[in-house]
């Protein structure tokens, strides 16, 4: 009998249009084709050309046309009648939201500009934001880098120039080895992933450094099931065993990297421990030709790794020198190690032996010339294709920083950076801390603040201090608490303002950050010191705007509400002076347009300071007349210039021939750039030379590329940084050398913390007797913290939390799937239903991060899931560490950079009842938008 | 019509590569959001926004645990994408008393004519694994369509006439193509990986494979073999320097 | 299995009229005019409302009647052909007997089998399906035809037939649960052959693909106590076999008979419960439940 089947239409039109934009689900920002039917979302997918994810997207970019249609998004302005955290709002118009800031905002700027605190959470125009807070004038800007990951970003950029993070990766097409510390999901998510597959599907291996088998975790070859806190134990192990075994680069340390620096040896005097300079301030090496001294960067040198200098009776000995006395000790051995990290000493040696066999015996090399900065040439590019990537697993622990840097150093004396196979930056890094501005923090009334915010300090005179001594910004960033506090500490910032510490603000004004749930350490605590009154009854922090998209948490806590679009109804710019898009072998940048029409009464958040800067009259956003200089954030993005021929958007700027598309990078801009982009797909690549792609620090086609496109003013090769001498200046300071001096209270812990050398140190462990058990959280893949959860598929996946506790503990405890527990810390309890896993570090409970939802937030009944049986960690962990008695409350936080150490949390665990619901469990906010409907089957064409 | 061809012309399917797959549930929503907006009725969700949301989904994905009989081998995670594989002796077809289940004799892709469906259920109990969901606001059956809206389609660049979870797995564990072709490229992934039928027993003959985990946490049994590579030239940092200015003299 | 009210409603009610109908059909008891009526209708109440109930688990129940065209292949296709012959035949075999006075019993014959063969083939509906080992056997059908026959003969006032009968689905309904109880592990489908990662070792299902319920957990997955099932079991056996078989050795009376009847239909409605409560669909080990 013959089969007989329906006809189909095997060719369906698609979708009348697509629009190329770039996604906004995370930070990532992948590139993305927007399918339009009937002028609506219909479909969203990779755009294959994009830089980043080149076709690929990930589940929450899939949904993004869920976030788009969000019963959640606001729809215009709110003004608080309710008390705060209540959720009772009235709706506004723009003109009187606008009237109200500028109401608040004028009289600070006109009296004393820091009483503004201005910080912008998960901002993807940091450029931008940070640029209207300097015409401000107010001190008090950054974002959330401080208790994001802080440490890898500093630890990098101080050792090396650039860091893990969006800074580099991996280079996928030639490593052999790839050892990944810390991540469960990253800002570099598709590439990671689309890096894992490439390496996997050509055979090469994998080892996982994680205490959870999870993600990347569960599919590399070897699972280290490190003991959290311990990773600088480990990899001082590995450098231990591979420098007694002689398996380090010893041409690549002394060509590229301060190894054969010298260091005076001193003692007692202020210069020592510092490197020996010329006059010009460039570190001396000795070069084994000659024997003399010389600048690091002379032509033709060779420097010596293991001589010594004797100058005006000081003895100074190299780099290398030093590192060997240090980490030959024993105390780095794999068998002094392993009970600590939880690791079999045999494993430790034999992630060094396989590391060692891969560098040295399976050594790459591409047939390419270039030349050094020195000036010699080379045939060809060799590459030791052993590489690393690490993230927040090993930075947001209190010792994150020396980590962070330990792993540089192992990287580095592996000779690994920069080479084929091996870990290489991403434009526009390479760019060592000195290149980077240093924190500014001069003010005066209706006037600009000095120069940008945030950056790198060199030693205790960069630092943001009055001239008291007291600090200069809310949040104590740049003091000598945390001196290397590259992107401040937005973490502080509300209960320093609610103590008045170091003084007090007036307005408090946030972007896109979620501080009353998630995104704060002591979740609870923060809530009251958001509501807390003075005796006339007066909020401690008088006044706090904010603008958010969606109805979150934190909405409930602001006085005004200025709701932006969402991401597919604005302009963006994704900057190159900003957080980067870059491919190690392309210079990109991006933008967002509006791909659909808003149908409410929002406005871009950028848009809006623009105005809002204009009507303050703040000199960046007002022409000479007094008129607004940016109609928009648009007309930003095209006519603002940083430096001459420098703006936000490096592609198609005048001066580039017509017929040269990837052009210059400078240039003055040009009318029709925004439709320049639109038409190549959103984003604009400019392909890094062939002879340029690896050892770009030193390499100086790249160099010249780098000037050419716009990211230096000239040609700028240096070292990488083993021993960074900054840190030195600092302990100089401690040890009582120089006129900026630490109060006596830190002196010994800054000494020991900035050792100028990696080192390994417990993290605080006061008050936490009792309290053994390692408590961390993971991104899900599926989740982009906490505003996943008002997208109807992705909460589906992820709409509750367990705790994963190991097989150990699980026994120990008498507890089984679906029990509860009673988690409690030094600071407090939480009461949650507990899961078993194996692949779990024995001493470790973990769970998914920010899944946990206020009851009323999101739009979501009151009975969802999320608020009923999921929870957060957030609630157990308090930004200070508990009192011990000196009289101090000492920060949870890393002792160089102030990078909250969230994963320095420890709990104890009790079997307990089931209560009706996840403890502890809040009073319901209001939902000022509703809630949503009660079935979706979104089809735009029927 | 629920009877099965003798034999299809081609035999499409994927090939899931569990070695790779990485857990992101990329390809899971970007299933839904194809097959909510082309193929047959929109996949539904109800109480999306509630206190027991629940919708309909072609592919999901699980993860399981294994605990290696070995008591000193550590516990592994396997991700484990799952959507419809499009089996040969497809039992979901049989049972189908209207004949809106059926395998194109073209492909052997298995398909749900909606027009004919009337919501029985049976075919998906027929599954044994789980492929089928019967969506609760059009009250038909859904299914994974090896989104034969795409595979084909003129209207789109043919680099992208391929399953949409393929095209957006990040990690590339997902690979498309013909099983009947024993050159192509999922029939060599299949025999040089080892590639498996889930559920062999069922007598289902599935046209997807899946390839598994590659051995894991090998390395310290190779440390006889790696141990040399860590013959110490120094005990301490004086010998490690002596040893230092010896290399050095011969570069 | 998911044990919807609607499908116990259908096979219990339809099962006892399709019974009733074999009797009836093969002129045991013997009826016209209007007691004929009575049992027609009262078979057909059951039977056809049995069918009727059925529809309501369907997602479309306006295009049932596309479920006729796949007769030959589809058990549940062809279950709706036999109904319909067997409501068909029996209709004018009953229009013959209540209006005309008269059997024909070629037609009572014919429709007796189309009854018998709708039960068999509901039933097949079930035994077919290698996903639910519990069901995949000879004695489904065989469970299904012995307590159609016997609760038609009770129904049918068969009362020297119907307690052996009633005793032999007893044994039949006691050999399914024993054998049903160790199908799932007979059957060899386990997690490890699920997921194909038995070589490596024990395979535990970690987080499940949503955290939310979805329509195969809903449909599929229907966990139940043993010390539960077991009551359970006690109070079917008793309701469907026991008490009616002894009820019908009393002395006849139609209060006790009626009393067996319901007995026996309360009693097949919680066997019918259990099948679908206690029968594992294989999909429940990939949500590491069964
Ligand atoms: N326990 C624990 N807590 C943690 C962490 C952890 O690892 N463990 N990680 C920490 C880290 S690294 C981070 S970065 C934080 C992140 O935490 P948050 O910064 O709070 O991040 P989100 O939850 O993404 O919230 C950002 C806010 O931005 C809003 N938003 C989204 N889109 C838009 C938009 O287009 N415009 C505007 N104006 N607003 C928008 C969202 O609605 C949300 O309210 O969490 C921190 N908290
Ligand atoms: N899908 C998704 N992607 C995201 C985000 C999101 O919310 N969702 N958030 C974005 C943001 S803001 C950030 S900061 C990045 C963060 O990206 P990740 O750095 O990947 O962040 P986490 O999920 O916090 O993962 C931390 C990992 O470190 C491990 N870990 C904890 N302590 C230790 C330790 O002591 N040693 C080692 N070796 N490992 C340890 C944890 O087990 C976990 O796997 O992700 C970004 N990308
Ligand atoms: S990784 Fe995902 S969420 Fe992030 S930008 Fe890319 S597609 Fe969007
Ligand atoms: S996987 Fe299930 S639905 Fe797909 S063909 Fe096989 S039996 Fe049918
Ligand atoms: S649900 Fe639809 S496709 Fe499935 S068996 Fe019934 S009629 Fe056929
Ligand atoms: S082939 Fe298409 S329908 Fe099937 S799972 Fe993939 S995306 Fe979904
Ligand atoms: S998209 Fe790819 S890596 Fe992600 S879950 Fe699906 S198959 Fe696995
Ligand atoms: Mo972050």
């Amino acid at each position: 009998m013959a089969h007989r089947q329906p006809q189909l239409d095997l060719s369906p039109p698609v979708s009348d249009e697509v629009r190329k934009t770039t996604c906004y689900m995370c930070a990532c920002r992948c590139g993305i084709n927007v399918h339009m039917k009937d002028g609506k979302v219909a479909y969203i997918e990779g755009n294959r050309d994009h830089p980043v994810n080149k076709g690929v997207l990930c589940a929450k970019g899939s949904a993004g046309i869920m976030q788009h249609n969000a019963p959640s998004r606001l729809r215009a302005p709110l003004k608080r009648v309710g008390p705060r955290g209540s959720g009772e709002f009235e709706e506004i118009t723009w003109d009187e939201a606008l009237q109200i800031a500028t109401g608040w905002l004028a009289p600070i700027r006109k009296t004393n500009p820091e009483k503004l605190a201005f910080f912008t959470g998960r901002d993807q125009s940091q450029s931008f934001t940070s640029f209207w807070a300097q015409n401000f004038g107010t001190p008090n800007y950054a974002a959330h880098g401080g208790f994001c990951s802080v440490n890898m970003a500093a630890a990098g950029i101080y050792t090396m120039g650039g860091a893990f993070w969006e800074f580099g990766q991996p280079d996928w097409d030639h490593t052999k080895l790839f050892l990944l510390f810390g991540v469960a999901e990253d800002h570099d998510s598709n590439p990671i992933k689309m890096g894992i597959g490439k390496i996997k599907a050509r055979g090469a291996r994998i080892i996982g450094v994680n205490p959870i088998r999870t993600g990347y975790n569960a599919v590399a070859d070897d699972w280290v099931g490190i003991t959290p806190g311990t990773d600088g134990l480990f990899i001082l192990a590995l450098v231990h065993e591979l420098m007694k075994a002689g398996k380090i680069d010893l041409d690549y340390l002394a060509r590229y990297t301060n190894a054969p620096c010298l260091v005076i040896e001193a003692p007692g005097s202020d210069r020592h421990g510092l490197l020996l300079r010329d006059e010009a301030g460039k570190e001396l090496v000795i070069d084994t030709a000659t024997g003399d001294l010389a600048p690091f960067d002379a032509p033709g040198i060779c420097p010596d790794l293991s001589g010594s200098f004797v100058l005006n009776g000081q003895t100074c000995r190299t780099v290398m020198h030093r590192m060997a006395e240090t980490y030959l000790d024993p105390q780095f051995s794999a068998d002094a190690v392993a009970e600590r990290c939880g690791i079999p000493a045999t494993k430790i040696r034999a992630v060094a032996a396989e590391i060692a066999r891969i560098a040295f015996d399976e050594a790459v090399e591409i047939q390419q010339e270039w030349t050094d900065f020195r000036g010699e040439r080379h045939a060809t590019m060799k590459g030791r294709p052993v590489s690393f990537h690490a993230m927040r697993g090993i930075s947001a622990h209190a010792n994150g920083f020396q980590t962070c840097r330990a792993l540089h150093v192992l990287q580095i004396l592996l000779g690994t950076v920069e080479v084929p196979g091996g870990f290489r930056f991403k434009p526009p890094y390479p760019k060592p801390a000195t290149a980077h501005p240093k924190p500014h923090a001069g003010m005066n009334p209706c006037a600009p603040l000095n120069g940008p915010h945030l950056g790198f300090v060199q030693g205790p005179e960069d630092l943001a201090l009055k001239d008291d001594g007291t600090p200069a910004r809310i949040d104590k960033a740049f003091t000598w608490e945390n001196p290397m506090s590259a992107h401040g500490l937005m973490h502080m910032v509300i209960s320093n303002a609610h103590a008045g510490d170091p003084y007090k603000i007036d307005t408090l004004f946030l972007y896109m950050a979620n501080m009353s749930w998630n995104s704060s350490m002591n979740t609870g605590g923060v809530m009251k010191m958001l509501t807390d009154t003075d005796e006339n009854g007066d909020y401690l922090i008088p006044r706090i705007i904010y603008s958010d998209a969606y109805s979150s948490e934190m909405v409930a806590y602001a006085d005004l509400v200025l709701p932006d679009t969402t991401y597919l109804e604005r302009h963006d710019c994704i900057s190159l002076l900003d957080r980067p898009i870059c491919e190690a072998d392309t210079a990109a940048d991006a933008i967002r347009w509006p791909v659909a029409d808003p149908d409410r009464d929002v406005r871009g958040f950028q848009s809006v300071l623009c105005d809002l800067g204009a009507r303050l009259g703040l000199p960046g956003f007002t022409n000479e007349d007094g008129s607004a200089k940016y109609a928009d954030y648009a007309d930003y993005m095209v006519n603002h210039e940083r430096r001459k021929g420098i703006g936000p958007l490096a592609g198609w700027r005048a001066g580039d021939a017509a017929d040269a598309p990837e052009g210059s990078g400078r240039g003055e801009s040009r009318p029709d750039q925004l439709q320049r982009y639109i038409d190549n797909g959103g984003f604009w690549i400019k392909h890094v030379p062939e002879p340029a792609r690896y050892y770009k620090p030193w390499n100086s086609a790249y160099q010249d590329w780098a000037v050419e496109t716009g990211f230096y003013d000239s040609p700028s090769p240096y070292l990488f940084q083993l021993y960074v001498e900054p840190l030195r200046r600092f302990q100089l300071a401690a040890e009582g050398h120089g006129d900026r001096q630490p109060p006596d209270r830190l002196r010994a812990r800054i000494k020991a913390a900035m050792d100028p050398l990696p080192i390994w140190q417990d993290t605080d462990q006061t008050g936490n007797d009792g309290f053994t058990v390692h408590a961390l959280t993971q991104r899900p893949m599926a989740m982009y913290h906490s505003w996943g959860t008002q997208n109807a598929w992705l909460r589906q996946i992820h709409g509750h939390n367990p705790l994963y506790v190991p097989t150990k503990l699980m026994r120990e405890h008498g507890l089984t799937d679906g029990d509860w527990a009673r988690v409690t810390s030094p600071h407090g309890a939480i009461t949650v239903p507990v899961m078993e896993m194996a692949a779990l570090n024995d001493n470790t409970v973990w769970t998914w991060n920010a899944i946990g939802k206020r009851k009323g937030a999101w739009a979501l009944e009151t009975d969802a899931p999320e608020a009923t049986r999921g929870f957060l960690l957030n609630h157990l962990i308090h930004e200070l560490l508990p009192e011990r008695g000196d009289g101090q409350r000492w920060a949870n936080s890393d002792p160089i950079t102030g990078q909250a150490a969230w994963f320095d949390l420890k709990v104890r665990l009790e079997k307990t009842t089931a209560p009706a619901e996840s403890q502890p469990a809040f009073a319901p906010m209001r939902s000022p938008v509703g809630t949503g409907p009660e079935t979706l089957a979104w089809k735009t064409a029927r | 019509m629920t009877r099965l061809p003798d034999r299809t012309e081609r035999q499409l399917g994927l090939v899931i590569d569990l070695d790779t797959c990485v857990g992101c549930h990329a390809c899971v929503i970007s299933c839904k959001g194809w097959n909510t907006e082309n193929y047959g009725a929109p996949l539904s969700d109800q109480q999306p926004y509630g206190a027991d949301p629940s919708g309909t989904f072609l592919n999901r994905v699980h993860s399981y645990e294994v605990t290696p009989l070995v008591e000193s081998a550590m516990a592994q995670l396997v991700h484990f994408p799952k959507s419809c594989l499009h089996c040969e002796d497809a039992p979901c077809v049989t049972v189908c008393p209207t004949g809106a289940s059926y395998k194109r004799v073209e492909d052997g892709i298995v398909l749900v004519n909606e027009t004919d469906c009337i919501g029985c259920g049976l075919c998906a109990w027929a599954c044994p694994y789980g492929a089928r969901e019967l969506d609760a606001a059009a009250g038909v059956m859904k299914k994974c369509t090896l989104c034969i809206d795409r595979i084909y389609n003129e209207n789109l660049p043919e680099e992208d006439r391929l399953p949409a979870c393929v095209r957006t797995c990040p990690a590339g564990a997902r690979h498309f193509g013909d099983f009947s072709d024993p050159d192509s490229h999922v029939s060599r992934l299949t025999a040089e990986r080892g590639g498996m039928d889930l559920m062999p027993e069922q007598g289902t003959k599935p046209v997807n494979k899946y390839l598994p985990p590659r051995p894991k946490d090998q390395l310290e049994s190779q440390l006889g073999v790696l141990a040399p590579l860590l013959a110490p030239v120094a005990e301490d940092s004086r010998g490690f320097l002596g040893w230092l200015d010896r290399t050095l003299d011969k570069i | 299995m998911h044990p919807a009210p609607s499908v116990i409603l259908f096979t219990t009610c339809s099962g006892l009229g399709f019974g009733l109908l074999v009797w009836l059909g093969i002129g045991f008891p013997a009826v016209t005019g209007r007691v004929a009526f009575v049992f027609f209708a009262i078979a057909y109440l059951l039977a056809a409302g049995g069918l009727i109930a059925s529809t309501f688990h369907l997602g479309r129940p306006e295009r049932a009647l596309k479920a006729f065209t796949q007769w030959h292949t589809s058990w549940l296709s062809r279950e709706a052909w036999c109904a319909v012959a067997a409501l068909t035949l029996m209709a004018l075999y009953g229009a013959g007997l209540v209006f005309l006075g008269t059997a024909w019993p070629v037609v009572g014959l014919a429709g007796a089998l189309a009854s018998l063969a709708t039960v068999f083939t509901t039933s097949m509906i079930y035994t077919q399906l290698k996903t639910v080992p519990r069901w995949h056997t000879v004695l489904t059908p065989l469970l299904f035809l012995a307590i159609s026959v016997s609760g038609g003969a009770l129904m049918a006032g068969q009362t020297g037939l119907a307690p052996w009968l009633l005793l032999l689905a007893g044994i039949v309904q006691v050999a399914v649960w024993l054998r049903g109880d160790g199908a799932f592990d007979a059957s060899g489908t386990t997690l490890a052959s699920a997921t194909g990662l038995g070589e490596i070792g024990t395979v535990r299902a970690f987080e499940s693909p949503h955290t939310g319920t979805n329509y195969l957990l809903r449909e599929f997955v229907h966990v139940i106590g043993r010390k539960h099932a077991r009551k359970l079991r006690m109070i079917s056996l008793t309701l469907m076999t026991v008490l009616p078989v002894i009820l019908l050795l009393l002395p006849f009376g139609h209060v006790l008979a009626a009393l067996a009847v319901l007995s026996h239909l309360a009693g097949v409605a919680v066997s019918r419960w259990l099948f679908f409560a206690e029968a594992e669909h294989v999909v429940g080990l990939y949500y590491g439940k069964r």
